[in-house]
């Protein structure tokens, strides 16, 4: 199935990328997309540990399961203010 | 005449546009308030030894609007009279530019104060907004917390802050 990635910030630099469409298969979780992101990116291997993550505008966590067209953002960690 | 209805300013907002205190505590403005604390958060020229430039602020923007009525949310369970406001900026600020307004009332000042103060806190934890700084000399991406709202110590944390 066919999951949208959206990256932000040094992420999205990483990926040359805002928006990266991602082939996962079924019963896939956000974390099997990440693990497949970071295969063809392997700079976003330092990120492993502090990453976050939403699904369809939601807050997520990395075990969440993941349906046939979700949108899956990843978060490195936060500054704002 | 007919009545004249005044529209309240949206509570929660991520946005291009410069931020206007007055604008962010007419949002929660109500006649049984003794109180609007307004917190504004600005570009400072310099940051860990740097002179900085610029900061341009990127957001995740559903998501960073979901947050700040989650914050408010979180306030209204720890001071209930309070109401909250938050409005974010994005894009290229300069320094001295307004980047966050958080308006804060309460029929007292004490709850106003501590949940401005929670609510700031609370921001910089969880909600996926990012500072790209440009300083002499080159510029990065500023990353602080994992954004994890469900991280019980962090929120504590930015309780403790707030009461403190």
């Amino acid at each position: 199935m066919l999951v949208t990635v959206r990256l932000f910030a040094r992420l999205r630099e990483i990926a040359g990328a805002a928006e990266v469409p991602v082939e996962v298969p079924g019963g896939a979780t956000v974390g099997d997309a990440w693990t497949a992101l970071a295969l063809r990116h392997p700079e976003l291997q330092a990120y492993a540990s502090s990453v976050s993550c939403a699904v369809n505008e939601e807050y997520a966590r990395l075990t969440a399961p993941l349906n046939d067209g979700d949108e899956v953002a990843f978060l490195p960690p936060v500054s704002g203010g | 005449m007919p009545q004249r209805l005044r529209v309240s300013p949206a509570r929660f907002r991520v946005s291009g546009d410069p931020l206007d205190a007055a604008e962010v505590a007419a949002a929660v403005a109500a006649s049984h308030d003794g109180a609007i604390v307004t917190f504004i958060g600005l570009v400072r020229n310099h940051n860990a030894g740097r002179h900085v430039q610029f900061l341009e602020y990127e957001a995740f923007a559903p998501l960073a609007v979901k947050s700040f009525a989650r914050i408010a949310d979180e306030a209204a369970g720890r001071w209930p009279s309070v109401t909250l406001a938050i409005h974010h900026r994005t894009g290229r600020l300069q320094i001295g530019e307004a980047s966050v307004a958080i308006a804060a009332a309460s029929p007292h000042r004490a709850d106003a104060f501590a949940a401005s103060r929670y609510a700031i806190e609370r921001i910089k934890q969880i909600t996926p907004i990012w500072k790209h700084e440009h300083f002499d000399g080159g510029e990065v991406w500023i990353e602080g917390a994992t954004a994890d709202p469900e991280d019980e110590a962090a929120r504590a944390a930015a309780l403790e802050r707030a009461c403190s």
